[in-house]
This record gives structure tokens, sequence and C-alpha cells, in this order.
């Protein structure tokens, strides 16, 4: 189907199925059980899963499939989403016009800092990236505050000269972001039982295009320009020895991976219509290299995983304090639950960074492969099982 | 006029002389060594012909196209393919991969942004690349990581890689180089197995004497930087400044 193979078909089947019903899978316990807190299913939140999904799959087709570390993505989102609100404020609400924008400015913003840092592969490459991505946040930050209002970020005002549309709404309101009329932060509630589920359109339209840039992905995975990316990884010199130009694959895949970063600022600003210079920062740009790498990097599904993952750790163990801890281990002899308070206090809340570090440490030592690769043993430990009476050795299949 | 006329090639290296004045010419399908003692230009002379390095003054024709100033790619797209002195393959793809990208570089060039195809349904390069692999006897492997392969068949690999561009002239250094007899002999009959299946210009560079004289229709011998002699391998054996400059290894 879609010109994929069977296995591919079936994991964009199985992603589009997660994705679609994300509102009730990540909305498991009850509103007012004591575990409400780690749902995960309202809207802004799974946005914000999808969103960086769609930066951490692109942000894999440089990284992945060439190698090449870029240490300086979040540049490319940051420009995305000044681009989108530019669009809000000068041409209309529509988000349509405003995402174009944002993926074209971004590829081009893209083309000229890949161009430049490819001059140079490894580390020297990835400081390439980051020397540009701090130039641009700083100009972003101050240099250039007539067009990104610095400090501030950019942000819509009721004197907006909208060309199609209107600077403030009849009862002197900023308008709304909306596709053809439906307002992204537009929300239907449904509640069942002690459930309430929420469906917002701004999550759907995210997941739709979530949807189709991991499909291209996998179709660039497969394609034989997808094998020339991963043959850069392996030998360049040999590449050049066969007749390949390995500059312009490399430069192609890093415009579309900034394409990727530039269509998800362009979606955030859609959601929420503002930008600041802090998108552009260089922890920004790490934080999709961990989603990568913890997810699995040069693997389809991996940084899909790894953005989910980071981004529910930094909303719920965010969200975890000393009150919440004191209650689940309040069955603890006093003297105990205090010092076991004690002991997990400094792993959540504003330490929630903390345990990221652990659990990104542990994978990098014991699953270089990320959580597919954990997942990838488990399914073959299952396998094995099954198949230990005639003795078939689980064979490896590449990662997907 | 031979396929690749090499004229008046000099290299220097600071204040090396790794190439004198080398004059050189290949003729169409025969294989031509080129041999002499360690440090002797050899690779050097090689490098020149493939864009890897510059010569400071002469002249690389091939096929009456000067290659000189063009980069490893653009030669490799006039049809001169070469085999390292360890082989460089793809190490983390399966052979099969291995031997269809350069299919890919000769259909479509150097660069395609063929990002919508499917490496699975191109069933020509998949066939091509198949029958290959045959030839070499490696079709069984095709479906291994080709950094897991002997080091025999990494060399074998490496061939058919070339071998699968159809390229004009296969340029080899050493390919025995470091290589256990058993492998040697291997590859001796791999290439002399090419050399009468196909029409295909071959220019070797080798140490060992075993490897040249089984194959070579003509052979050079460079010393310093300088070919010394170029004649048939019987006149060869028993040339004066061949021994000369080979002393002890002149026993062949
Ligand atoms: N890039 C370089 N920079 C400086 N000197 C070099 C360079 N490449 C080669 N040389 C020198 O040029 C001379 C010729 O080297 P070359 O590698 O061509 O010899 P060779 O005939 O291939 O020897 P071998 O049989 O050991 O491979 C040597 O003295 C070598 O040290
Ligand atoms: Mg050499």
């Amino acid at each position: 189907m879609f010109g994929l193979n069977k296995k591919d078909t079936s994991l964009l089947l199985v992603v589009a199925a997660l994705t679609l019903f994300a509102p009730f899978i990540l909305n498991p316990f009850p509103t007012d059980s004591g575990l409400a807190q780690f749902n995960a299913g309202y809207p802004d939140l799974m946005q914000r899963f999808v969103i960086f999904g769609i930066f951490a799959v692109g942000f894999n087709i440089l990284f992945g499939l060439t190698g090449y570390l870029s240490f300086g993505h979040a540049a490319f989102l940051g420009v995305g989403s000044y681009s989108a609100v530019w669009m809000f404020k000068l041409l209309s609400m529509n988000v349509i016009p405003a995402i174009i924008l944002s993926v074209i400015v971004a590829g081009l913003f893209a083309l000229l800092i890949g161009f430049v840092s490819l001059r140079r592969s490894g580390i020297y490459f990835s400081i390439l990236t980051l020397a540009f991505a701090q130039m641009s946040f700083n100009l972003a930050y101050s240099v250039l505050t007539p067009i990104t209002n610095g400090e501030t970020g950019l942000q819509l005002t009721l004197d907006d000269p909208r060309i199609l549309g209107v600077s403030a709404t009849a009862d002197g309101s900023i308008p709304v972001t909306s596709l053809f009329g439906l307002e992204m932060r537009s929300t239907y509630e449904m509640a069942v039982g002690g459930w309430n589920f929420q469906f917002s359109a701004g999550y759907y339209l995210c997941a739709i295009i979530m949807l189709v840039s991991f499909y291209i992905a996998v179709r660039i995975f497969r394609s034989p320009f997808g094998l020339m990316l991963r043959a850069v990884k392996c030998n360049q010199n040999r590449m050049r020895y066969t007749g390949l130009n390995t500059r312009p694959y490399t430069l192609a895949a890093f415009v579309i991976s900034g394409m990727y970063a530039g269509l998800a600022g362009g979606l955030m600003a859609s959601m929420d219509p503002l930008a600041g210079a802090e998108r552009m920062q260089w922890t920004a740009s790490g934080e999709v290299v961990l989603m990568t790498i913890l997810g699995g990097a040069g693997t389809l599904i991996g940084p899909v995983l790894g953005a989910g993952f980071i981004k529910y750790f930094e909303n719920i163990f965010s969200k975890i304090n000393d009150n919440v801890l004191h209650q689940w281990f309040s069955w603890l002899p006093d003297g105990i639950e205090d010092f076991v308070v004690f002991i997990i206090h400094p792993f959540i809340g504003k330490g929630w960074h903390l345990t990221l570090g652990i659990l990104f440490m542990l994978v990098v030592i014991y699953l270089p492969g990320g959580l597919v690769e954990g997942g990838q043993r488990i399914s073959r430990l299952f396998k094995k099982n099954k198949s230990s009476d005639d003795g078939a050795a689980a064979k490896t299949t590449p990662a997907e | 006029m031979g396929i690749l006329e090499v004229k008046g090639v000099g290299k220097r290296f600071g204040g090396l002389q790794a190439l004198g004045d080398v004059n050189l010419s290949v003729q169409e399908n025969t294989v031509h060594a080129i041999i002499g003692p360690n440090g002797a230009g050899k690779s050097t002379l090689l490098n020149c012909l493939v864009g890897k390095l510059i010569p400071d003054t002469g002249s690389v024709m091939f096929d009456g196209q000067s290659v000189l100033g063009r980069s490893p790619h653009e030669i490799n797209q006039m049809g001169i393919s070469r085999v390292f002195q360890t082989p460089e393959i793809f190490a983390d793809l399966t052979v099969l991969e291995n031997v269809m990208i350069p299919c890919f570089a000769r259909r479509d060039g150097s660069f395609r942004m063929h990002a919508f195809g499917s490496v699975v349904n191109e069933s020509d390069m998949l066939q091509k690349a198949e029958t290959m692999l045959d030839d070499v006897n490696m079709l069984s492997k095709a479906h291994l990581h080709a950094g897991s392969l002997s080091r025999g068949d990494k060399r074998r690999l490496e061939m058919a890689m070339c071998l699968v561009q159809e390229p004009r002239l296969l340029l080899l250094d050493e390919p025995t180089a470091g290589m256990a007899r058993a492998d040697t002999n291997n590859t001796i009959d791999l290439l002399k197995e090419i050399k009468t299946k196909r029409d295909i210009t071959m220019c070797i560079i080798e140490h060992d004497m075993h490897v040249v004289f089984s194959l070579a229709d003509r052979i050079t011998v460079l010393a310093q930087g300088t070919p010394l002699v170029e004649d048939t391998p019987q006149n060869i054996k028993g040339h004066p400044k061949v021994r000369e400059a080979y002393l002890g290894e002149a026993q062949v």
C-alpha cells in the first residue's frame, strides 16, 4: 500500500492508529483518580508530542542516515515559527499559508547553513552548525529586534495589518488561528464514565501532518536516495571513487531535515501564535539530538518514540512535587517516608532533567540502538521462548 | 594511442620528488602492471590518475580527454574505477546494496534526487547486481552485512562493485597486499577470470611477482619516481636493471 512493502505499511498503520486514537490512549486514568496526573491526553501536550515527533523524524533523516550530527537544528525550528507568526500578522489567520512559508524559509535557511557547514564533517561540522545556531539565536535576541521583537518574542497585536481578515475581532480581541474557519483551539470534550477525553482540532491537524511527514520519511528511507545517504555514513571515500558526488547528497539531506524542523516550528506557531528566540537556543538543538538517540537513530519509529518519551517525562515528572510524593508514600512509617521523599526529591519537579540524564545514559550504555533496540530485544526474547523447542534461533531483523 | 596516456608526469612532496618524468601508455584490453620497490611512487602515480592528487607537471589523458583537475567522482564517471589497497566497501550495508550503489551511480550519474523510488522495486538494478554477484560466486552472501565478510570476500566484493560499473579502465593498487597465500591465489584466479570473460583494460600495481607474471601483458618498472623499463613479462624477467632495482627480490 502507498508504495510501501508490507512491513512498512503495517508500521505506518500502527503509527496512524496511535496518533489518531491518542486522546484515548494517553488518557487511561479516570479524571478524579490519584493517577490522573499521569494522563497526557490533553491537547497542549499531545500537540507537543507530534510536533516534536516531526522535528525528530526530520532530524533523523540527516543524522540517522548520513551520520552528520547537527547541533543547530533548533535554528530552523525558530525560523519556521517566526515566519509563521509573520504570516499571521500580515496575511491571514489561516494556518496553511503560514505553515507553507515556514517550511520554505527554513529550507532556504538550511540551504545556506548547510552549504557552509557541510564543507567539514565529524565534530567540525557539529561545531559549525552549533555556531550558526547560536549566531541565529543572538541575532533574533538582539540585532534583528524589528523582525523578531527580541527578548519579548514575536506576538500578534491588535493592530496587525492583516490583508485577508481583520486586525481585531468584533469584541476587540486578537483573532485566533484557524484552518479555513476551523479554529485550532476548538476542542470537543467527551465525558465517558469517569473519563474526560478531549479532541482538539489543532491536535488532529498536527497529527495528520505528522503522519504525512512520517510517510515521506519512510519513502526516503527505502529509496535509492536513502541508500545513498546511508552510503555517505558508511564510506564517503568509496562513494567518490564510485562516481558519486557526496556534497549534494548531504546538502539535500540537510535541507530536507531543515524543512521538517521549519514545519515543526510553523505548527508550533499555528497552535499558539508566538515565537521567541529561546526556541533557537542550543539546548533546544540538543533536545532533538537526545530524542533521536534515545528513540533509536537511523530507525524509522525511534525518533517519534524518543520525542514522545522526553516530552512526556518533561511534563509529567516535572509536575510531581513533594506533596505528591508524601501522598504516595504515606503508607510508610513517618521517618522512612521522609527519607524516601528526600531521596527521590532531586529527581522530580525541576529536577526531572536529572532523571532524564540518567535514563539517557542508561540507554546509550545498555541499548545503543535506543528504545527501538529495547523493544526488539524484548520481542526476540518472546520469540525465542516460543521457538526454543524446535531450536530455531531468532532472526535478527533490521532496525525499524 | 592507448586508452590511457600519461606524459611527463611529475609530483613533488616538499623536498621529495616522488614522481620524476613518468610516461606510460596503457593499451585497450590489456593488463598493464606497474612494479617497483617500496617508495618508488606507484601509489602516487595511481592517485594522479584518479583525481586524488594533481601532478605538478605533465598530462594524463583518458580516451582523448584530460583527467587533470577533475574530481574523483567525475573521473569515475568517465569510466575509471579503482580498487584500494585495503578493500573500501560499505561495511554497514548488505553485500547486495554494496553492488547496487555502483549500478545506480552508473545509471543516474553522480547525483540524483531519487527520493520516491524504492530500492526493492528497481528490478533492472537488482538483476544486474545479482548477476554480478553470481559471477564472483557471492550470490549466496547477498544479504550478509559486508562488514562481516572475510578479507578475501571483501576484496571480491570490491572488485564486483567496480566491475558492475563496466569500467573502461580498472585500476588496482596491490590487490593482494597482506593477504594469505590462499587468498592471493583466489584473487589471481578472480582477476584471470575477469580478464578472459570480459574485455577489460586493467592497470595493476603489485609487489607479488607471482601475481604480476601470471596476469600482465606488459610491465612497467618504476624506481625512484621514474620508469626504468617497459616490456613484456618475458623480457622483464631477465632484465638487468630490474634485478638491480629489486636486489634480492629478483629471483622470480
Ligand atoms: N601525501 C604525501 N605527502 C608526502 N609524501 C608522500 C605522500 N604520498 C607519498 N609520499 C612519499 O612519496 C614516495 C612515493 O610514495 P608511494 O606511496 O607512491 O610509493 P609506492 O611505490 O606506492 O610504495 P609502496 O610499495 O610502499 O606502496 C614515498 O617516499 C612517500 O613517502
Ligand atoms: Mg603504494
